[in-house]
């Protein structure tokens, strides 16, 4: 029995360990493929548990709120915000397509626009790990969700899909150190690409020089990346500097909370004359 | 008993965890509270409970992010074993000792960490210092609250059963 105590066996078991992340983490950074199989089932199971404690503390709140608060008040509340959010969301549309239209004044085919098809989902989670900017939410492949398919909020951008499973997705947000997205100042119309920086803040890239670009201004997706659907609100330029002919250190402040998000809108079909693939749209 | 109640901490610490993250998102690494969980086993455990604890946490975080899955998982498995070595060798069980414990954890577990996604060409960490700072302190202030709860736990019941022996 000593031989299979593994307390006796410390040093070789701390070893193997090692030896097994060291391939572990080999593994994944040699190949270029999509999401390990061990990724999706650990993320599809804990999904679960993180739909129940999500369930658990919502019903908490839910009880507390509704003891103490007008439950008419409240309902009617919720709707109207719901209101507003779709409202804001056609705000949003009606304004990129008035700033489009401004500066393309020769073009007089003007084509009837209809709002992209959204699904709602509730988040359920957040990432493991304080590094990584991810959030888990409650609607998955079941309800119609794909890989790379883009996350709104009311106030704008929030992120894409990036792990889609039957009941739950998990989605990179804006701010994610590794998330990207086309962009384009919205009164010039200067492109670039909008970065994550792993922090509260955004910031631009690929802006040429010459770029007429201002402290205030509203930065939105350009759609030129195939994934955001053109003219949603990314954020405002909080700051930048220009140096050497070139801009640098352009802060952008996010349109969206990312810290009090509770639901968002998952656009599963883009509206016509977006960028969004026709594959994903359905 | 033991095992039961390192498995229960870690599970509520991963719980804990992937509720609160997305409530602090703006702060980076403003805390971990599986390591706390993981330096809590290690401590009570030795360095194959630490080792073990750290190896399956640190890979169901890091398949809970989206990072690469193992990075996570060194790093704790790392910690887990020298604090659970540590922890066999020397007394930690007064407060400041305890302090120091869960600093150094934080601080080792952030340089794996950051350094293996830095070595490997996958990430930068533009000057971390101050994050890895305030999450060291926070991780130390929860990890000794907890140790603090846990150990008044057996006396409180101890003595709740002696008053209603009391009544009777």
């Amino acid at each position: 029995m000593a031989l299979l105590d593994i307390r006796q066996r410390t040093g070789w078991l701390f070893l193997a360990v090692i030896v097994g992340h060291i391939v572990l983490i080999s593994a994944q950074v040699n190949s270029r493929r999509g999401v390990p199989i061990l990724e999706e089932v650990t993320f599809g199971a804990f999904a679960e548990v993180q739909r129940a404690s999500a369930q658990v503390v919502g019903s908490v709140r839910e009880g507390w709120q509704n003891y103490f608060a007008l439950q008419e008040i409240r309902h009617e509340n919720a709707d109207l915000k719901q209101r507003v959010a779709q409202l804001e969301i056609r705000l949003q549309q009606e304004r990129a397509k008035a700033e489009e239209t401004r500066t393309l004044q020769q073009l007089l085919s003007l084509h009837q626009e209809t709002a992209p098809s959204t699904a709602a989902a509730n988040v359920i989670g957040a990432s493991a790990d304080a590094y990584f900017r991810t959030i888990s939410i409650d609607k998955g492949t079941a309800d119609g969700l794909a890989q790379d398919m883009s996350v709104i909020a009311p106030a704008g951008v929030v992120g894409r899909v990036i792990l889609p499973t039957r009941r739950a997705a998990k989605v990179q947000l804006l701010i994610d150190r590794n998330a990207a997205a086309a962009a384009m100042i919205e009164r010039s119309r200067a492109q670039g690409v909008v970065l994550g920086t792993g922090t509260g803040t955004l910031t631009m890239a690929y802006l040429p020089g010459t770029a007429d670009i201002k402290v205030g201004d509203r930065v939105v997706t350009s759609g030129i990346d195939r994934i955001y659907p053109k003219g949603f609100l990314i954020g405002q330029i909080e700051s930048l500097q220009r140096g050497a002919g070139e801009f640098s250190g352009i802060v952008i402040r996010p349109a969206v909370d990312f810290s009090s998000l509770e639901s968002v809108l998952v656009v599963t079909g883009a509206p016509p004359g977006t960028d969004v693939p026709a594959d994903r749209t359905r | 008993m033991k095992i039961a109640g390192a498995v229960i901490a870690l599970a509520l610490a991963l719980a804990l965890q992937t509720t609160l993250t997305r409530f602090a998102v703006a702060g980076t690494g403003a805390v971990d509270v599986v390591l706390v969980a993981v330096v809590y086993v290690a401590l009570t455990t030795g360095p194959v409970g630490g080792m073990l604890s750290g190896t399956v946490v640190g890979l169901i975080q890091d398949t809970l992010s989206s990072g690469v899955v193992g990075i996570g998982g060194l790093a704790k498995t790392l910690v887990g074993f020298l604090v659970g070595a540590f922890g066999q060798q020397f007394i930690v069980t007064a407060t400041l000792p305890r302090l120091v414990m869960f600093v150094a954890a934080t601080a080792l577990h952030a340089v794996v960490f950051m350094g293996l996604y830095v070595a490997l060409g996958l990430r930068v960490f533009e000057s971390p210092w101050k994050a890895i700072a305030s999450q060291a302190l926070v991780n130390a202030v929860i990890g000794l609250i907890s140790f603090a709860v846990i150990e008044s736990l057996p006396g409180a019941l101890e003595r709740r059963r002696g008053r209603r022996g009391g009544r009777r």
